[in-house]
């Protein structure tokens, strides 16, 4: 991890945003153990320096496509911690005012264009938003994560098709974290990078580790700027690991406990936390304080949540349509 | 008022709103230089030029999904899928994009798309080219799905549809493409959710959509010659649903005989004898009745496809049976 180029304060704000996601995960699961949420959740824990690397290399007006595993894309994205507990709680006062919860979290005003619960769907609606942007003429990028899985579904080729076609402003990082659910990625595929998909479709291809956040961030910038010149997409793929389960509460006995070590050992907080202190050994009680202020954050997160109301039963039929919506729903 | 095809009629709402508002845009499989296969789309790429009327590559999903990705930014793709038969291909940006991102975002998204697409049997195309899947759209809450009978009704809907914030899947009929009509001159806009009666009469009401509207009034024509005095019920519009005029003719008819090209089973036509069934029963003095295509798959050789699909000759009996006149 090469911090030369950062400065203290920007790699102190990683790992605040790093740290938000990795906390607020980790609460959600606990939470969700104790049966205070429904439905399912899948966490980002292990993957942050994905998230937060790319964002980091975005400019705000830019736009992303999130997966299930979300919660990690909207919180890089500058999302809210409480809106989004509140989300995962059922509330109206979360981002979907408690009709999409976990999976379908969206802020179209910062650019989330939604996490999406079907694999692979996100793929081709970023290549959408950034045919949108050619159309329009905007300076605004779309970047779409999604994983090794997403891969293997057939609109990833179709949107890398099309986007290479016609040059559009996307990137699309695969955040490869080795499992299908239980599936491991060299059961199922024949080539060890996905990256090298790139090649069929000529653009770039590029494999980054995605547990360090200086690379992610490095290589989002380069793909960043590329699309905004006009030359097209980046096929970029992070190499990382999901700590945990694919949703809480599956045990994961489908991998090896040696692996599992050994990805841990390469966390992408701790590997952060050592290059800055390396860097500036007087930044200690700066982390301290970073993680007492994460702390809080998620704690209020979850105090706003279970304060807030349930929606109202009449909204059960609201937002189906936009006008006529009781016709459309009663017939 | 001018006379124009149906096929004129798609072009011209499609052009009228593409000069009206830069947000409106094409695409599809040769929309561009050959001007869809239909040519409903010949000189729209002159005139607006690659980046408004795209021809994609043969990648349904991938191409249906970047229009919903294109119209959560703002646009208003209107999207062609050559045949109706082909979107199972890309029924996900459909059924699981396009449909609920508005509910499922807690209103925040808009997906003002549309999806335009040919069905019908007739032209001996086979099972992957004839088929009527309205059903499958009207299944899907978050969709709206019309299917016009004539120029004037299809030019007024779609221009209407593609004002829309939401998404409308448009069924087309490949054999009215040629099909002539009146159509008002200047600006034509007909509101979704609005059927018309194309024939008021006493004694039954036939309740059609797309082709078989045109079948209907023939079969009315046939059964007049009867004493059977028929009104046609065009829904034009299946979602959302004119419950209010569909209901006050079959109160006043006390019959309804339900006509779709498509399937017997699941059809439309099943929730809108449902629907009668559960709200007009007392009104009704003889069960509701469907006429519908066989549960097969669409046969190729003439013989044996005019025997699946209604006709004017089907309707007609099926209206006798129900009135219980011997023909």
């Amino acid at each position: 991890m090469n911090a030369r180029p950062y400065g203290c304060e920007d790699l102190l704000r990683f790992y605040r945003e790093m740290l938000r996601i990795r906390l607020f995960d980790l609460k959600a699961a606990e939470l969700f153990a104790q049966g205070r949420m429904a439905g399912n959740i899948h966490t980002y824990v292990g993957q942050e320096a994905v998230a937060v690397g790319a964002c980091q290399a975005l400019e705000p007006g830019d736009l992303i496509t999130a997966t299930h595993r979300g919660h990690g894309h909207c919180l890089a994205k500058g999302g809210r911690a409480d809106t989004m507990m509140a989300e995962l709680f059922g509330k109206a006062t979360g981002y979907c005012r408690g009709k999409g919860g976990s999976m379908h979290i969206a802020d179209l005003g910062l650019g989330i264009l939604g996490a999406n619960g079907i694999v692979g769907a996100g793929i081709p609606i970023a290549a959408g938003s950034a045919l949108a942007s050619k159309i329009k003429g905007g300076r605004e990028i779309t970047l779409a994560f999604f994983g090794d899985g997403a891969a293997n579904e057939g609109v990833f080729h179709e949107a890398l098709n099309m986007a290479a076609a016609w040059r559009l402003p996307v990137i699309f990082l695969c955040e490869n974290n080795r499992y299908g659910v239980s599936v491991s990625i060299d059961r199922v595929t024949n080539t060890a990078d996905i990256a090298d998909r790139a090649k069929g479709y000529g653009i770039p291809g590029v494999v980054v580790d995605g547990n360090d956040i200086l690379a992610v961030c490095e290589a989002v910038a380069a793909a960043a700027g590329r699309a905004r010149r006009g030359e097209g997409p980046t096929l970029l793929e992070a190499k990382t690991y999901r700590h945990r389960g694919h949703y809480e509460g599956d045990p994961q006995s489908y991998k090896p406990a040696a692996e599992i070590a050994a990805w841990k050992e390469r966390d992408p907080l701790d590997r952060l936390k050592k290059t800055i202190l390396a860097a500036h050994p007087d930044a200690a009680a700066a982390l301290a304080g970073i993680a007492a202020a994460v702390e809080a954050e998620i704690a209020a997160a979850v105090r706003f949540a279970e304060d807030s109301p349930y929606p109202e039963p009449a909204t059960v039929t609201s937002d189906v349509y936009a006008a006529d919506n009781e016709r459309s729903v009663a017939r | 008022m001018r006379t124009v095809t149906y096929g004129q009629a798609i072009s011209e709402a499609l052009r009228e709103e593409m000069r009206r508002d830069p947000a409106v845009f094409v695409l599809g499989e040769d929309m561009g230089v050959m001007g869809s296969v239909f040519g409903l789309t010949k000189g729209f790429l002159a005139e607006f030029g690659a980046s408004r009327v795209i021809d994609t590559p043969i990648s349904e999903a991938g191409f249906t999904a970047m229009a919903v990705g294109a119209a959560l930014r703002g646009l208003r793709p209107v999207v062609e899928i050559m045949y109706v038969d082909f979107t199972p291909v890309c029924f996900d940006p459909i059924a699981n994009q396009a449909a609920k991102m508005r509910y499922m975002t807690g209103g925040q998204a808009a997906v003002p798309l549309v999806l335009r697409a040919p069905g019908g049997a007739g032209r001996r195309n086979a099972g992957q080219h004839s088929q009527s899947l309205e059903a499958l759209f009207t299944h899907i809450p978050g969709l709206k799905v019309i299917a016009p009978s004539t120029p004037a009704d299809i030019k007024g809907l779609l221009k209407t549809a593609i004002r829309d914030d939401d998404p409308v899947v448009c069924i087309e009929h490949k054999l009215l493409y040629a099909a002539k009509g009146q159509i008002p001159d200047g600006e034509h806009l007909i509101p979704l959710g609005r059927a018309d009666v194309k024939r008021p009469g006493r004694d039954v009401t036939l309740v059609a959509w797309s082709r078989q509207v045109g079948f209907a009034l023939e079969a009315a024509g046939i059964l007049a010659g009867e004493g059977i005095d028929a009104e046609v019920v065009d829904l034009r519009s299946l979602v959302p649903l004119d419950w209010d005029t569909l209901a006050a003719s079959v109160r006043k008819t006390h019959r309804a005989v339900i006509v779709q090209e498509a399937v017997r089973r699941g059809g439309y036509g099943a929730e809108l004898a449902a629907q009668i069934g559960e709200e007009l029963f007392d009104s009704l003095d003889a069960p509701v009745k469907r006429i519908a295509g066989l549960n097969v798959v669409s046969p190729f050789s003439p013989a044996l496809e005019d025997l699946t699909y209604p006709n004017p000759g089907t309707i007609a009996a099926g209206v006798r049976e129900t009135l219980g006149r011997q023909p």
